[in-house]
């Protein structure tokens, strides 16, 4: 042991690395005092050091300090982010309220409504349909609710953030320079990653302690196709509308939004399909619906609840996809034949 | 290089451009001063990095007219109509519009000029394909928060000019590429701008197709009198419209004026080669051919001053002796040789050489 010993003492460090033991421990090892072969040279770690000269810190320290530092500054980010991210609870609340106490009989109709006028499709109705009896039928119906109310405010939200960060970006190199690092972190970073600062922050009852990881997670998407979208808006016809005198706003509100769309749209659908993907992890600190039933089934070693909870997930992400999908093709239909 | 030869007539200045340089590259205006010394493009390509987009150019933009810049692709054409309107901003130079430079125009200034006073029509003709014929006939005027049912009804007059009744709700992918560049004309009539700016406006057009656009646009011109700047690639369309011919090559102009003028007296060896494929008796109009005088001998009839030649030999029959009396609104203003029509139809300088051997 001791590979660095020698390394210490040649630099005449010796006495400041003893003033960093605390209680010398002396152990049988040490009192053996091996030299270390050429072969064993460990690498320069953390740990290895800290054994020659005791003032070096180790890595298990380097984690603590983070946790620490953390802990240090959360008192002023409560103070900071509860007020800010405070709508978001009441938001998630009441969506969940609306969703869950509104009756079936009322909330069928509306739904078929709303998918006919979205994607214009008696088939994508009519299986929006069955698969809605079938929550109903094997009682998983409240929680799909409460699943899709999520997505809903969720989605709502990327939209409202994503689209103006996404406009943001394409006017601007430096935006885009300084934006891409975020989102490719946001995007690659492990999703109970997130999780874990988020219950430091907030009390682990709070609704919008998993809005926040999904909206992290989904906002991806909408900001990266919204960029995107307006940045491949054609050269010609940006030309034409700056040759005819549009001023900024109207050039984007009139070409550049508009031509975006099918790209924009593409991204919400990304969108949605994350914020389902990520509602299921979220019911770890607490998110209703039917991640709680895989949960469950994975808690208790319950298979078939587990199952039936995943065949419900997989349509409720098919339902959203075709849906967003369908309205997407419409648009494209009219643009470009 | 310069030859600013007649017809300028008495008709007025709309635009003038004055010494205008483009130099594209890191720091352009470096490049300057040596163009000045007159070094030639490919010298400051390989000196200094830096392409010569337009190497001072002066033209006088004829009120009223149509003036037609002729050149190859990277010839600056197209660089050249865009600093009109600014689109690409110069690198020296000065471009007067009612003695005012646009090129020191502020930015609000500059948009009001676009909206108010220039229409431009496009090679691809970059129509929006989430509107309607109509809404995209409509753009100028949206543009300028104008009541939406007087241009409303303005796009509908325009669209029915162009012949495109019907078609006012359909989308533009619906259209074939002839219809598209006619609601491109549309909208830039619609905008009720003096200048109309058309880049390349019939070259992505099929020929049949060309011609009839043309035809079109000879045909509005005859009525509207606006001040045309058209930008084409193609001899026998710069011939067919223009009033006033440039004639750019590697963003220098090598000879402009009258059109006829240039084909029978072109001042460079690149504008003979030029000219020397196209059909001369189609191009050539008699009034440009003929002798301003009356003639007291006997006439086999008279033509207009503006037909072609082909036209006169179609009338002669074939003959290659008679004199032909030359009208203009049914005025005599010369007289015309049918051995004079068969030499014009012959390059001059052709004939000489072979007679010199």
């Amino acid at each position: 042991m001791a590979a660095f010993e020698n390394v210490f003492s040649f630099f005449g460090l010796s006495e400041w690395c003893d003033s960093g033991k605390q209680k010398a421990l002396i152990s049988l090892k040490s009192l053996k005092n091996e030299e270390t072969a050429w072969w064993d040279i460990p690498f320069p770690s953390l740990d290895n050091l800290h054994k020659a000269c005791a003032s070096i810190p180790q890595s298990r320290d380097l984690t603590a300090s983070l946790e620490d530092g953390f802990l240090y500054i959360r008192p002023s980010l409560r103070t900071v982010l509860d007020p800010i991210t405070q709508p978001l609870s009441w938001m998630l609340d009441s969506a969940l309220y609306l969703f869950t106490n509104t009756p079936w009989w009322i909330l069928l109709p509306l739904f078929m409504l709303a998918v006919q006028w979205s994607a214009r499709s008696w088939k994508i109705t009519a299986f929006v349909v069955s698969c809605i009896i079938f929550y109903l039928a094997t009682d998983h119906y409240s929680y799909a609710m409460q699943t899709l109310s999520i997505i809903f405010v969720c989605t709502v939200l990327c939209v409202v953030i994503g689209v103006p960060t996404g406009i943001l970006m394409a006017r601007s190199n430096t935006v885009q320079r300084m934006l891409i690092p975020i989102l490719d972190m946001l995007q690659t970073l492990p999703t109970f990653v997130y999780l874990i600062p988020l219950i430091f922050i907030f009390k682990i009852t709070e609704p919008k302690l998993y809005g926040l990881a999904i909206i992290l997670y989904a906002i991806v998407p909408v900001i990266r196709l919204t960029d995107l979208g307006i940045r491949l808006v054609d050269k010609d016809v940006i030309e034409a509308a700056n040759a005819y005198g549009m001023t900024k706003r109207q050039l984007l509100f009139n070409v550049q939004v508009p031509l975006a769309m099918p790209n924009i749209m593409a991204g919400v659908n990304q969108t949605i399909m994350m914020s389902l993907a990520m509602v299921v992890i979220a019911s770890l600190v607490s998110a209703p619906g039917l991640g709680t039933l895989v949960l469950d089934g994975i808690n208790n070693l319950r298979l078939g609840v587990g199952f039936m909870a995943g065949i419900g997930i997989v349509l409720l992400a098919i339902i959203l996809d075709r849906v967003s999908k369908s309205a997407l093709k419409r648009m494209n239909k009219t643009y470009h034949g | 290089m310069m030859t600013t030869t007649q017809s300028q007539k008495s008709s007025d200045v709309a635009i003038s451009i004055r010494n205008l340089f483009k130099i594209f590259g890191d720091d352009p205006k470096s490049v300057l001063p040596q163009l000045h010394d007159g070094i030639d493009k490919a010298d400051v390509q390989r000196k200094t990095g830096h392409v010569i987009g337009l190497n001072n150019i002066n033209v006088d933009i004829q009120s009223g007219k149509i003036t037609v810049i002729m050149g190859l692709s990277g010839s600056g054409k197209s660089t050249l109509i865009r600093h009109i309107n600014r689109l690409i901003e110069p690198t020296a130079g000065e471009i007067l519009l009612d003695g005012e430079n646009i090129l020191n125009l502020p930015d609000d200034k500059l948009r009001q000029l676009r909206q108010t006073r220039m229409s431009m029509v496009f090679q691809k003709f970059a129509l929006l394909p989430h509107r309607t014929v109509l809404q995209n006939t409509m753009l100028a005027p949206m543009v300028r928060n104008e009541d939406k049912v007087k241009s409303e009804k303005e796009a509908r007059y325009w669209l029915s000019r162009v012949e495109l009744d019907g078609y006012e709700d359909a989308y533009p992918h619906q259209l074939s590429g002839g219809m598209q560049q006619r609601v491109g004309i549309a909208r830039a009539l619609t905008s009720n701008a003096d200048f109309m700016l058309m880049d390349e406006a019939f070259s992505a057009l099929d020929p049949l197709i060309r011609t009839s656009m043309q035809d079109l646009l000879l045909d509005l011109q005859e009525d509207l009198h606006k001040t045309i700047i058209f930008i084409t690639h193609d001899l026998d369309e710069a011939l067919k419209i223009a009033d006033h011919l440039v004639v750019l090559k590697d963003g220098f102009v090598v000879q402009q004026g009258n059109p006829q003028h240039i084909i029978l007296n072109p001042s460079d060896p690149y504008i003979e080669e030029f000219v020397s494929d196209i059909n001369r008796a189609r191009v050539l109009r008699v009034g440009s051919v003929m002798k301003p005088s009356k003639t007291t001998k006997k006439t086999a009839g008279s033509i207009d001053s503006k037909q072609s030649l082909e036209q006169l030999i179609a009338q002669a029959d074939g003959d290659v002796k008679g004199i032909y009396a030359v009208t203009e609104k049914d005025k005599t203003v010369g007289h015309i040789e049918m051995t004079q029509v068969y030499k014009a139809l012959v390059r001059y300088n052709l004939t000489t050489s072979r007679r010199a051997k």
